[in-house]
């Protein structure tokens, strides 16, 4: 038994036409489904939907073979005991700093100044501004970041960006790009050694409908 | 808090886990006497610069550390026997031909290894200094695998790769140590698309060739015809695919499945040829590693070609199906001697016999017992206890 692990909406969506390319059909969708657990048309293959943050760890730990998970969040897992062979080119969006319209961020960064963050991207974040050499105090938040800096919580964000509206909304620029993300495959390296006579055709039927 | 809970990750062994690593390590302590290894002993704790000799800073983080009120030295817990042994085999032994060492023995981690994992693994393992060739891979590589089979594992699948190959890419393309650690750390991963990204300045041959490493796993034959094909005919290369070959030809009949990896490359740092890990379906991880490292031993002065393999008895344990225990022979509480003869004759042929202390009666069945000692006519008999 194959079990893939996939985060609700965006990232489900997007990767429905590559499980089709590996011959993998769902019977149910998760959004009209409440069931966790999604049979597919192959009596070996079934699919599990978890927020996405928690695929890396399923499939670190076996719970799942494979998972689709945003290079965003698997910086944030480290990416220990995982392997990621492929691009899937999906879900693509930027992680960026974000501050206020009026806030001089390359004034404030040229001072040295501490800057408070708040992030869902701890990691991510951490290491951005390591390497920048800028002193942070970070603050983890679950939601909302846009909302910091206007209440006063934080100077800046770190949060992914894909059209920016939300940001001009909430009268916000983006000021830095950290990194582009899209999803990538993640595989359990156990079950490529163990299973490698299932999952290898099905990274190749991935890889070759990515390349087209 | 209750101060009988215990840290995370650090758990008691119950009697029935205490009881089947116990059996499952002589086992493995016996097939390797038998094989001329001797059992050493190392300390829980010596000074930090002797047990962190491999630069890893992995192992850096994950050793436990204190001042030692002796000398005012950082004193270590250890988080692996490996570089113990080696330090008694570069110093202690002093000699000059084939030593092979065995150990068994608690080791402390600050994080564990994983979410399934203890912070105290019970580290059995065996080390073979002063051989360089395939022979000495071969014995310890075999050794893992029948040490796994005695310990009731089975369906064992072995996986080989070899540090030699990678090494060899790095050194003929004069590949500095920032982008080596870089283009590492990518392959561990099998990240194809940072590869792609790494490899970018380097001259075709060695591109092509990195990322091939990338897709060289899967079943032993299949991979080594391709690796063949597409690796450079270099010796070292060459020399390296040879060994793989040979390993998973004579490994196969001890092995459910023999595959080869070429992006493997655990321990790099201290590994310098083959390396190899057992993987068992009921495991998200190895349950069992091992492989060449020629000059950890430098680190203590005198640098010796070493193999050998570890694996955690614990994380076996996990692994093996329930069984039913054997259960004891109640005996009543008396000084009579034929009583005492009887007892001891029954514990010299194997059996368990639990003195019924007075007074306990309503407890019997605490005691784990389903036969009785009974005295019928005049004779201490063995009976069926109805409980």
């Amino acid at each position: 038994m194959i079990t893939i692990a996939l985060s609700k909406g965006r990232i489900f969506e997007e990767t429905l036409p590559l499980l089709e390319a590996a011959g993998v059909i769902p019977l149910e969708a998760p959004e009209s489904s409440r069931k966790l657990i999604l049979s597919t048309n192959r009596a070996d293959v079934r699919l599990i939907i978890v927020r996405a943050s928690d695929v890396p760890t399923y499939v670190q730990y076996g719970a799942a073979d494979l998972g689709v998970a945003g290079k965003d969040v698997l910086n944030e897992h480290g990416g220990v005991g995982l392997y990621q062979p492929l691009d899937l080119n999906i879900a693509r969006c930027r992680m960026m700093v974000a501050v206020r319209d009026d806030f001089d961020y390359a004034a404030a960064v040229r001072q040295g100044a501490r800057l408070r963050v708040a992030t869902k991207y701890l990691q991510t974040a951490r290491e951005h501004f390591a390497g920048k050499g800028v002193h942070v105090d970070l603050i983890k938040l679950y939601g909302s970041m846009e909302l910091a800096p206007l209440v006063g919580l934080s100077d800046a964000i770190v949060d992914v960006v894909s059209s920016g509206n939300t940001l001009k909304a909430n009268h916000l620029k983006a000021v830095e790009e950290i990194a582009q993300i899209s999803s990538r495959l993640v595989v359990n390296q156990a079950s490529l050694k163990l299973k490698g006579a299932v999952i290898q055709p099905m990274l190749d039927a991935f890889s070759r409908a990515v390349s087209v | 808090m209750p101060n009988w809970l215990l840290p995370e990750y650090i758990q008691d062994m119950l009697p029935e886990e205490a009881w089947r690593i116990e059996a499952m390590r002589s086992k493995v302590i016996e097939l390797l006497r038998l094989s001329g290894y001797q059992l050493v002993v190392p300390p829980l704790l010596e000074y930090e610069e002797s047990l962190l000799i491999s630069d890893s800073q992995d192992m850096d983080v994950r050793t436990f550390k204190l001042v030692d009120q002796l000398s005012g030295r950082t004193m270590a817990l250890r988080a692996d026997i490996t570089p113990q042994v080696a330090r008694i085999d570069a110093h202690l032994l002093n000699c000059q031909g084939v030593t092979r060492l065995c150990y068994a023995g608690s080791v402390l981690h600050t994080q564990p290894s994983g979410l399934m994992r203890t912070r105290e693994p019970l580290q059995i393992g065996a080390e073979l200094y002063g051989h360089s060739g395939l022979e000495s891979d071969l014995e310890v590589q075999r050794l893992m695998l029948q040490a796994l089979a005695l310990t009731g594992v089975d369906g064992v699948h072995l996986d080989l790769g070899h540090v030699g190959v990678f090494r060899a890419l790095v050194q003929r393309a004069s590949i500095g140590a920032e982008l080596e650690a870089a283009l590492f750390a990518a392959l561990q991963l099998k990240d194809v698309p940072a590869l792609q990204g790494l490899v970018a300045g380097l001259p075709a041959d060695v591109q092509a060739s990195l990322l091939a490493l990338a897709q060289l796993y899967g079943g032993a034959e299949e991979v080594l015809q391709r690796a063949h094909k597409i690796l450079p005919d270099f010796t070292e290369i060459r020399a390296a695919l040879n060994e793989l070959e040979q390993a998973a030809a004579h490994l196969k009949p001890l092995a459910q499945g023999i595959g080869v990896d070429l992006a493997e490359l655990r321990g790099y740092h201290y590994h310098s040829g083959m390396v190899f890990a057992a993987y068992h379906a009921g495991s998200h991880d190895a349950i069992a590693l091992g492989g060449r490292y020629d000059d950890l031993g430098k680190s203590f002065g005198r640098a010796r070609p070493a193999t050998g393999f570890s694996m955690d008895l614990r994380q076996l344990f996990g692994l093996l199906p329930p069984v039913v225990q054997t259960r004891g022979i109640l005996a009543p509480y008396s000084n009579d001697a034929a009583l005492l003869a009887s007892i001891a004759r029954l514990r010299s042929e194997g059996h368990a016999v639990v003195v019924d202390l007075l007074g306990n009666a309503a407890f019997r069945s605490e005691l784990n017992c389903d036969r009785e000692l009974i005295l019928r006519n005049s004779a201490w008999v063995v009976v069926e206890l109805d409980n």
